[in-house]
């Protein structure tokens, strides 16, 4: 199973930095809907000898969420507001890709160095998770499309997800199950007010979006 | 009698969307905010309560949070039921631009409005840190479309600006929630839950460097939403876009909701021995909010946004109370109460003046007193009470903070903290003063004298002598709680 494991994470670094060289805004839509699946498959590998209902109930109710539903909402929203690509974001694409090597190092001493108080988790893990979240942060500074900041908030929701995973096991169902209708509703609106703002200003560049000041 | 408080207004936010007539729809917005207030008053005598195993619970720092949500809501549903009817229904022109924009659904209105009572009560009353982050971010996404009720681009903007700051600093308090978990380790099994209560009780077990990080990332998270600086950037922006009634919730109910939920991480960290290093965060934050606001509030042209700032500033002044400690916490809490008042009473007046004038530029609105002498006359009283003039009661709690001070001899400190006030008091005299005087701008189109409806004056006043009221005389149930709040949320150690 270790290996399994091993392979999703990698998997999960993998899907990071895809994300953070394409331009391509269903490309990242479906990136996104493949990590999230990847990590709600994780507990179900962790405990593939004693699975209990509440894991598997848990592990279906991402899976569902995250694999089906989001990608939905936001291929809705990207085709409605009528973009395919980012083309001009705030970072370019190659230097987000190397600033994406960056991080990972970065997050793999971290994680390296974080003393974990007895613990399930491997530091892999940890180092993973804080790559994810760091990801999804840049993503939405680095970027100007309202869809990519969506996709960010999502990236970094998978990475708290990932670390609340190895080492908050003991969140009961209903705060997990809160936590995912908590993120469901927060996409939901923000496809809704995609649209308002692609019906309002004809694009869906944020970086535009300032004319209030001071 | 938790439960009904949560989903009473829930329920009622839910039938909204499908009730038809608008006057249905305000009288049920009536009732239910008329029923919380009751059963928040009921709350009083019935503390303390504990249900769903202590995942929520009504002890004193909840009652008092909870009556003063309570109390701002069920004014400020008075005063939206006038507003509704103000602004009726079709197209209106665009004050600053002049174009022609819709307003949302009235039922959306109403239905969101009420199912953020029913979130913000949800994050008073939660005690379980998992319950509490399900709510601070369910009052986003509840608030949300509210900011957006005038359907134009400015309001978009802030609303849009305001669901992604928060959402993501709320994600970073999810981390700080699952820090917290790993803080507590082996501690954890032991405890029945995670919740405040327990993480204080154990607190001895908590890992000091794991729990010194999940406290800075809560605050950091949490203080997105309290609209600490400089993390304050959504405020000025949603408050001066959305209706007059949905700021003076926000400033008024919403700020304090997330200012409990820090209250009650910090209180852990007290408890765990590690006071010093949130009380020195509250203290940098507070004074990095009183800078910011200062230095926005002076040359400040809008007058909702300069009411924005202070709010930042004054959320910025309870924090540093909290930092201080000692008396000063006690100042803290008493300042928020005020602070909620009177900022929801600038913000209902803020909306009286902007149906009167169409305009958001303090230099386009003069002769206040003349046009509107009601708003005008609270006007004045408004900005002297949040500017700590006595005898209103945000004088007694920010001396008290500054009697915090010096008694902890934080000298330097309190220096700063006098200079800052002052600096505030004379920005937001310019532009008040210079509004309320002098011959009335033109642009009205009702002629000299426009009179001015009840339900636009009452729900101000009100607030108003409640803050006069506290200056003269702080009652002694209310001292009590206070004083009983602060044991329960260990600010004092």
């Amino acid at each position: 199973m270790r290996e399994w494991i091993d392979a999703a994470t990698a998997l999960v670094v993998l899907s990071n930095l895809r994300l953070l060289g394409t331009s391509r805004l269903l490309a990242c839509v479906r990136i996104v809907a493949v990590q999230g699946i990847l990590l709600a498959l994780l507990p179900l590998l962790s405990h593939a000898g004693d699975l209990t209902l509440r894991v598997a109930l848990q592990a279906t109710a991402s899976m569902i969420t995250k694999g089906i539903v989001f990608p939905w909402l936001l291929t809705r929203a990207v085709r409605g507001a009528d973009v395919r690509r980012e083309l001009d974001p705030i970072v370019g694409y190659t230097p987000s890709l190397l600033i994406g090597g960056a991080l990972l190092g970065v997050a793999l001493w971290l994680g390296w160095r974080l003393p974990l108080p007895g613990s399930t988790g491997s530091q892999f893990l940890i180092a993973v998770s804080l790559y994810t979240i760091m990801v999804g942060l840049f993503m939405i500074v680095a970027r100007r499309m309202a869809i990519t900041q969506v996709l960010g908030y999502l990236v970094m929701e998978n990475g708290i997800y990932t670390f609340g995973l190895a080492f908050a096991e003991k969140e009961p169902l209903l705060v997990e199950m809160g936590i995912l209708l908590d993120v469901f509703v927060a996409v939901f609106v923000m496809g809704i007010m995609i649209y308002n703002i692609n019906r309002e200003f004809d694009h869906i560049d944020t970086d535009r979006l300032s004319e209030l000041k001071g | 009698m938790i439960l009904a408080l949560i989903l009473t207004p829930l329920f009622a936010g839910a039938a909204a969307f499908f009730l038809r007539s608008d006057g249905s729809r305000r009288l049920l917005l009536l009732a239910t905010a008329a029923v919380h207030a009751g059963l928040s008053a009921a709350a009083w005598r019935m503390r303390p309560l504990s249900e769903l195993g202590g995942w929520v619970v009504l002890e004193s720092p909840e009652v008092l949070f909870l009556s003063v949500t309570s109390l701002l809501f069920l004014i400020a549903a008075v005063y939206a039921i006038g507003y509704l009817r103000r602004e009726g229904s079709g197209k209106r022109a665009d004050i600053e631009e002049g174009f022609l924009f819709p307003n949302a659904a009235e039922a959306t209105f109403t239905g969101c409005l009420l199912i953020f009572l029913a979130t913000m009560t949800l994050v008073i009353t939660a005690r379980h840190v998992g319950l509490m982050w399900v709510g601070v971010e369910a009052t986003t996404l509840a608030s949300a479309p509210l900011i957006h009720f005038h359907r134009h681009h400015r309001s978009l903007e802030a609303a849009w600006k305001y669901l992604v700051i928060c959402s993501v600093g709320i994600a970073i308090a999810l981390l700080g929630n699952f820090f917290l978990v790993v803080a507590a380790g082996s501690a954890g099994d032991r405890m029945s839950a995670m919740t405040v209560t327990e993480l204080i009780a154990h607190a001895g077990e908590l890992d000091p460097a794991w729990l010194k990080a999940a406290f800075l990332l809560l605050l950091v998270g949490y203080g997105t939403k309290m609209g600490l600086a400089p993390l304050h950037t959504w405020l000025p922006d949603a408050h001066s876009e959305a209706p007059s009634v949905i700021s003076a919730l926000l400033s008024g109910a919403l700020l304090n909701c997330a200012f409990l939920a820090i209250l009650r991480m910090h209180g852990v960290c007290v408890a765990a021995g590690l006071a010093g290093f949130s009380g020195g965060l509250f203290v940098l934050f507070g004074v990095a909010s009183m800078v910011v606001a200062a230095v926005f509030i002076i040359g400040q042209s809008d007058y909702k946004r300069m009411l924005a700032y202070s709010s930042v500033e004054h959320m910025g002044i309870a924090s540093l109370g909290v930092g201080i400690g000692g008396i000063a916490g006690f100042g803290a809490l008493l300042h928020v109460v005020n602070h909620s008042l009177a900022k929801a009473m600038l913000f209902l007046l803020a909306g009286n003046v902007l149906a009167a004038y169409r305009t958001k530029s303090a230099s386009q609105v003069t002769g206040l007193l003349r046009l509107l002498p009601a708003t005008g006359a609270l006007w004045l009283a408004g900005f002297f009470a949040i500017t700590g003039t006595p005898p209103f009661g945000l004088f007694i709690s920010e001396l008290t903070i500054l009697r915090g001070a010096l008694d902890t001899r934080h000298f330097v400190l309190a220096a700063t903290y006098l200079a800052l006030l002052l600096t505030v008091f004379v920005g937001m005299a310019m532009v008040v003063l210079r509004m309320a005087h002098g011959a009335p701008s033109a642009a009205q189109e009702d002629g000299p004298r426009r009179r001015e409806k009840l339900l636009s004056i009452v729900p101000p006043a009100v607030l108003g002598l409640a803050v006069l009221g506290l200056g003269l005389y702080v009652p002694e149930p209310l001292r009590a709680a206070i004083d009983e709040a602060l044991l329960a949320l260990r600010v004092n150690g």
